[in-house]
């Protein structure tokens, strides 16, 4: 399976971009969630897509790993566009680790089993060093003391930020975050946003949906609204926050920071 | 703190006050209890008297027994025909080391700290059928051959149930998974199979198997009829296990899906390692339920001519020789199928116990 990254040099590497969206467009049946999404993201960028609950935010990084399918455009993540072709989303989703707002960890493996499952299964990585790599970066988001507990028996924030190890154990080149906040009391949202920037320092790219505009103004190279279904302005945070151009942008901003 | 003030308090009653709240709180509970109590007094005491104490253990032939108490000496007198039906004496053996190959491998799963009771649950689910299959019939490696039309009683039973539940299970999950794929042929194939089998009663599948299989099939080319009662049973089992793993893949959050396909776990690794082991878990009452019912089915093989330990029984109730000592048969194809299914049930609990993690996400 692993001979298919090779075939990536067939398509064109002509425009730089880790991620390349083009004239993306998404529907739910007759519903249209994604409309002409334009985006390029460079390697070791950081990005935060932000706006209104029901914007299309989530769909759309949903659809930079193909857990969610694009209707019309191109999608190209590190020189593999993504297709009905199984091959091409597999070696999309080694790149691409994702953080979910659930966590998702599998409740009936210990942490390190989560972390270890992929690397052993997908990359064929021998048990003991893929155990190795999981404990190292558990001592990054600083939870090496519960490797063999299982996610029932931590904190949200704590399986968070497992999670978060189980996908940067497959050692992505990409980190897709989809709210990693939301679901977490606020007492632990900061141990998993110190996490996130600690990542953030360490050259990651990073694409974040976010109601954190600390985090944003904090990391971002770049902010994106999005507001139904469109990408609405797209600034560097201090742009953004300071001086929005657009009427609905500056109308989120006020609603977000008023309390 | 004193000490009393860290634990929580223990409700604990003395016996008459324990009476009096559970048993005599009111006059209408009072009443109850006291006719309860009456009714068991007098249905206790001769059902004992009958099954023990004044039954019959000992003795040389029908004469022995006596009209009070069971006739126990049936059983006993009667017993190799009950677990080995009419498997001929000298080639026993074979069958009991097939019961003691069962007891090793399952005995120790009740005992928590066995060492390697793991492998030897899975002995019992590889190595054992296999041996089983040799040991048996045999015909080859110079055993003596012993027709499937001989085995019978308790051994026939636990074959009918022990191939039907093994077979079954592994059916049932592709099954499962099939009505639940996103091709539609193999959906539609999957829908068709355990619709078909599910809607149509175990005797008119044994029916089908014993008496309408062979008239489709070409001059020259049959086989035992125990072999098609065991295809008929496992096909018609799968169907039902098929119905209860998809209630437990169901019952699995797009979540889990859907971090699994992120870290890029293909379908069969994501369905084997992810969502199968946590849908399986889910649904050990279903499929023990399912278990249970199919090995008291097995002794609806009796119509097609199968004797099973029930089949074993009733033929010899028959017999003149012994006189009213029906009650005596019945009890005892009932308690053996108690023990059997208890068992099951017990292990079934111990499996749940053990693979709690607390999870629920």
């Amino acid at each position: 399976m692993t001979q298919h990254t090779e075939s990536k040099d067939v398509q064109a590497v002509n425009k730089p971009g880790i991620i390349r969206v083009e004239g993306m467009h998404k529907w739910y049946g007759n519903f249209h969630v994604l409309k002409d999404l334009n985006l390029t993201i460079d390697q070791g960028e950081r990005i935060v897509i932000c706006g209104p609950s029901g914007s299309g935010k989530s769909t759309f990084i949903r659809c930079i790993n193909r857990l969610e399918e694009h209707q019309q455009g191109r999608i190209i993540v590190d020189d593999v566009e993504l297709t009905d072709d199984v091959r091409h989303i597999d070696s999309v989703r080694r790149e691409v680790g994702m953080v979910f707002q659930h966590f998702n960890l599998f409740p009936h493996l210990t942490v390190l089993e989560n972390c270890c499952l992929s690397p052993i299964w997908v990359r064929k990585t021998p048990r003991r060093e893929a155990e190795a790599c999981a404990m190292e970066y558990l001592e990054r988001v600083k939870i090496p003391d519960q490797a063999n507990k299982y996610p029932g028996q931590l904190s949200g924030g704590q399986q968070q930020r497992v999670a978060i190890a189980r996908a940067l154990c497959m050692k992505p080149k990409i980190m897709l975050f989809d709210e990693p906040t939301s679901a977490l009391d606020p007492e632990m949202i900061k141990e998993v946003l110190d996490v996130m920037i600690e990542l953030a320092g360490s050259g990651m790219t990073m694409i974040c949906v976010t109601h954190e505009m600390g985090f944003a103004k904090t990391v971002a190279d770049r902010v994106i609204f999005m507001d139904g279904g469109e990408i609405v302005e797209e600034a560097p945070p201090s742009e953004f926050f300071s001086n929005p151009r657009e009427a609905r942008t500056q109308q989120f901003l006020q609603q977000i920071l008023q309390h | 703190m004193t000490e009393s003030m860290i634990r929580p308090p223990i409700k604990k009653l003395a016996p008459v006050k324990w009476m009096r709240t559970h048993l005599f709180s009111n006059w209408f509970n009072s009443l109850l209890t006291l006719a309860v109590g009456y009714l068991l007094i007098t249905s206790v005491g001769p059902l004992l008297n009958w099954l023990i104490f004044d039954a019959t253990f000992q003795g040389s032939g029908p004469d022995d027994c006596v009209e009070a108490g069971a006739c126990w000496l049936f059983v006993k007198q009667r017993l190799n025909f009950f677990i080995y039906g009419f498997y001929p004496d000298e080639f026993q053996w074979r069958v009991d080391i097939m019961f003691a190959l069962l007891a090793a491998a399952f005995v120790p799963q009740f005992i928590e700290r066995f060492p390697g009771r793991k492998w030897l649950g899975i002995f019992g689910m590889t190595g054992l059928p296999i041996i089983g299959c040799v040991l048996i019939p045999g015909g080859i490696l110079g055993l003596e051959e012993v027709g499937s039309s001989k085995w019978g009683g308790l051994m026939l039973t636990l074959i009918l149930a022990y191939i039907g539940i093994l077979a079954s299970l592994p059916i049932g999950v592709l099954l499962a998974l099939g009505r639940r794929s996103d091709m539609p042929v193999i959906r539609g194939l999957c829908v068709v199979f355990i619709e078909v089998w599910r809607a149509v009663p175990l005797i008119t599948v044994l029916f089908m198997a014993s008496v309408m299989l062979p008239l489709f099939l070409p001059d020259g080319v049959s086989f035992e009829k125990l072999a098609r009662a065991l295809i008929g049973i496992t096909l018609w089992q799968s169907a039902y296990m098929a119905e209860v793993i998809r209630g437990g893949l169901q019952a699995i959050p797009r979540g889990q899906y859907e971090a699994a396909n992120a870290l890029g776990l293909g379908y069969w690794r994501k369905m084997g390692l992810v969502i199968l082991p946590q849908a399986l878990k889910l649904v050990i009452p279903g499929i023990v339920n399912t278990f249970i019912s199919l090995f008291k089915d097995t002794t609806l093989v009796l119509i097609i001519g199968l004797f099973d330990i029930l089949g074993a029984v009733q033929s010899t109730i028959a017999d003149p020789a012994w006189q009213n000592v029906a009650i005596e048969g019945y009890v005892f194809v009932a308690f053996c199928f108690w023990v059997f299914c208890f068992g099951i049930s017990r292990y079934s609990q111990n499996l749940e116990r053990k693979l709690d993690t607390g999870h629920k996400t």
